[in-house]
């Protein structure tokens, strides 16, 4: 996809989203208008700026036909081919560190987005993607559940029940 | 006087409390590195580690993220010098004599310059920080919610009218962050807003964290690992004592271009929508202006690090007076501290100089220390710099989204925040690519409950009358120059055209 094509594309996606946003506020029962004595409703606020979106857009989309944006002129492809694979595989590994958060917990989650993405997309060493894939982990834990008392997504049971004995181990040494 | 002397003196005193030391160097030390990682300047550090802060006090929570937002702009030359990539957008303009004195050898020549011109620059501009805060912060104290609402759109007028973007996007950018804030309950009637698909996550509101950390971590990362490819190619730097020694000896060459980017820098820092970039870039635009030798800029003239580094180091410090003294964050970085300070149960504006003086003073004392702290840091440790730029981006990269994912998290405590930040970072990423600002909707975010709160306020004590936002004088002045801002670019539009008609027509 052109550049050129993908700001159009952005601005229509952008105009249907602003007409959502003013549907989601006007469904809502919320008053858009003005209230006698009272000034703004409770939805006048994002309504009307909803509304300001949707014309910011209509207005991108003028000039977009007129080719006033260096974007409409532009025919360079939008994502660089090159690179398309790279910040494709990024977003997929991100999105599956945060699916697999939820079932085995953000700790061996991280170590497998680690362990993927610095051996298999980085191409590196063994030593230096076990360092990092046990490092990260180990300095997470005890900067936030050490010493800022955030508990961090655990998992299932079988999961969770892991870092309870790590954590009985901290606290036989702490206390 | 005598009284802004005493309060700097207990804010030093303050900022070498033995906790506060360790965060200056800290903030100054993580700041460093920050800002010399291509693709990472002041405001992912400062949206990335904000969720670390709350281990410690408000005072000592700002003064490490004052110091990191200090020692990025510091950092952000030694990419730009000795890779050609720019740490931050703030450093651009250092790529442009930085990189051609490294391909000739001169790399430790621009280093120093570039430590020594961010020296200068902070100095001055704490300086004048100190004497501008209390006297505006007093002077704001006479604002009433009318007065808000009106330096509310004055900020965000000068992203229209000063931002350079283009406009139609501009004013999006800024209407999605507006819009994005009021997600949640409404703050008069109590009834919910914007619950998308009916979730109930959406009633407790979209934090500016996970906007920030999603455009500022996700989004910039992904940017950058597309420019890079992963890789990067770097000059080598021969760095020692004697080599400190010899370039000191230079100063005079660029101290006059130091100088004019400090005063510059300060002051374009203070208006919202310019801040670190456009300041550094005006700053090397005046200084070839001002040269005897013009034509060297860009081949590698010293100087050309200088102005831009001085003025981007001076507008850090300037876009933090209006955030202490108004309220209004100066530059994106600014708006993610602006937003710790109501995590933290501080309320920003001129009222903070007053409830919270220990606060404020201990901030503007550890500007001063952190300035020292940068500078030999900075030059010590330059050949560390040097091995850790040679870190894989693809290393790099997944610690960093890692440190999003669990920044957000530990932020809220939701996992729904952290999709929420990955779905509004590569938003944010394909947006920036067609040329769509993103800075105006973070700070937009940050300002939007204020900006609502105090519209409504001034409503509903003035039963519903609109003209209470003429009848005031401040307000009045502040709104006239909002549209003036506003309408700016297009009087310059016509003027030029005109120009062009009649130079045409001769």
């Amino acid at each position: 996809m052109s550049v050129r094509t993908a700001e159009l594309f952005m601005a229509i996606a952008m105009f249907l989203a602003s007409l959502g946003l003013m549907w989601t506020v006007y469904a809502d029962d919320l008053a858009i208008g003005w209230v006698a004595g009272r000034g703004p409703g409770s939805g006048m606020w994002p309504f009307w700026l909803s509304f300001g979106m949707a014309g910011a857009s209509v207005w991108t989309l003028v000039r977009w036909y007129n080719g006033v944006t260096p974007e409409s002129r532009s025919d360079d492809p939008y994502i660089d081919p090159e690179t398309v694979f790279l910040v494709g595989v990024t977003v997929a590994a991100i999105f599956f560190l945060l699916l697999l958060t939820n079932i085995i917990g953000l700790y061996f989650s991280m170590m497998l987005f680690l362990l993927f993405y610095v051996k298999f997309i980085g191409k590196h060493s063994w030593p230096l993607t076990a360092s990092v894939m046990l490092g990260m982990p180990v300095a997470t834990y005890m900067l936030f559940e050490v010493a800022l008392n955030k508990y961090l997504p655990r998992g299932l049971p079988f999961f969770e029940s892991i870092f309870l004995h790590i954590d009985d181990f901290r606290y036989s040494l702490m206390y | 006087m005598d009284s802004i002397f005493n309060l700097l003196v207990a804010g030093l005193l303050q900022s070498f409390e033995p906790l506060n030391l360790a965060m200056i160097f800290l903030g100054c030390l993580a700041g460093l590195f920050i800002g010399a990682m291509p693709g990472l300047g002041s405001v992912n550090g400062v949206a990335i580690l904000l969720p670390v802060t709350f281990l410690v006090p408000p005072t000592s929570a700002i003064i490490f993220l004052a110091a990191l937002y200090y020692g990025a702009m510091y950092g952000g030359a030694v990419s730009s010098i000795t890779l050609g990539i720019p740490g931050a957008s703030t450093a651009v303009a250092t790529v442009f004599d930085g990189r051609p004195m490294a391909q000739s050898g001169r790399a430790d020549q621009a280093l120093m310059a570039a430590a020594i011109a961010s020296f200068v620059g902070g100095t001055i501009s704490v300086i004048l920080f100190t004497g501008f805060a209390p006297p505006l912060a007093a002077f704001a104290l006479k604002f009433g919610p009318q007065e808000e609402f009106a330096l509310m759109l004055l900020a965000f007028a000068t992203f229209i009218g000063l931002g350079g973007d283009d406009i139609p996007k501009t004013i999006f950018s800024i209407l999605i962050g507006l819009v994005l804030a009021a997600v949640g309950f409404d703050i008069i009637s109590g009834k919910p807003r914007l619950i998308f698909f009916g979730m109930v996550e959406f009633q407790r509101g979209i934090e500016f964290l996970v906007l920030a950390i999603g455009i500022y971590g996700i989004g910039e990362m992904i940017w950058t690992l597309e420019h890079t490819k992963g890789a990067v190619q770097m000059h080598k730097v021969d760095f020692g004592f004697d080599k400190v020694k010899s370039n000191l000896r230079q100063v005079k060459d660029y101290i006059g271009s130091t100088f004019l980017g400090s005063f510059l820098g300060f002051f374009v820092g203070t208006l919202p929508a310019a801040g670190a970039t456009p300041a550094a870039l005006m700053s090397y635009g005046l200084a070839k202006s001002f040269s005897k030798d013009g034509d060297s800029f860009g081949k590698g003239n010293v100087a050309g690090v200088a102005a831009p580094e001085s003025a981007n180091n001076a507008a850090s410090t300037g876009s933090m007076l209006p955030m202490l003294t108004l309220g209004i964050p100066g530059s994106p970085t600014t708006a993610i501290l602006l937003g710790g300070m109501i995590i933290w149960g501080l309320r920003p504006g001129p009222l903070l100089f007053s409830e919270s003086p220990d606060f404020v003073w201990g901030l503007i004392g550890s500007m001063y220390v952190a300035n020292f702290v940068t500078v030999v840091l900075n030059i010590a440790l330059i050949p560390i710099f040097i091995r850790v730029l040679a870190m894989p981006f693809t290393v790099l990269a997944p610690i960093i989204f890692i440190l999003c994912v669990v920044g957000v998290f530990a932020t809220t405590d939701r996992m729904f925040d952290t999709w929420l930040m990955l779905l509004l970072g590569c938003m944010g990423y394909l947006m920036r690519k067609l040329n769509y600002p993103v800075a105006p909707a973070v700070l937009a975010i940050v300002l939007g409950p204020l900006t609502e709160r105090s519209l409504r306020q001034s409503l509903i004590s003035s039963q519903g009358d609109p003209m209470t936002f003429i009848e005031r004088p401040i307000s009045l002045i502040c709104i006239l120059i909002a549209v003036g801002l506003v309408s700016y670019p297009a009087i310059s539009g016509f003027m030029k055209r005109r120009r062009a008609e009649m130079e045409a027509a001769e």
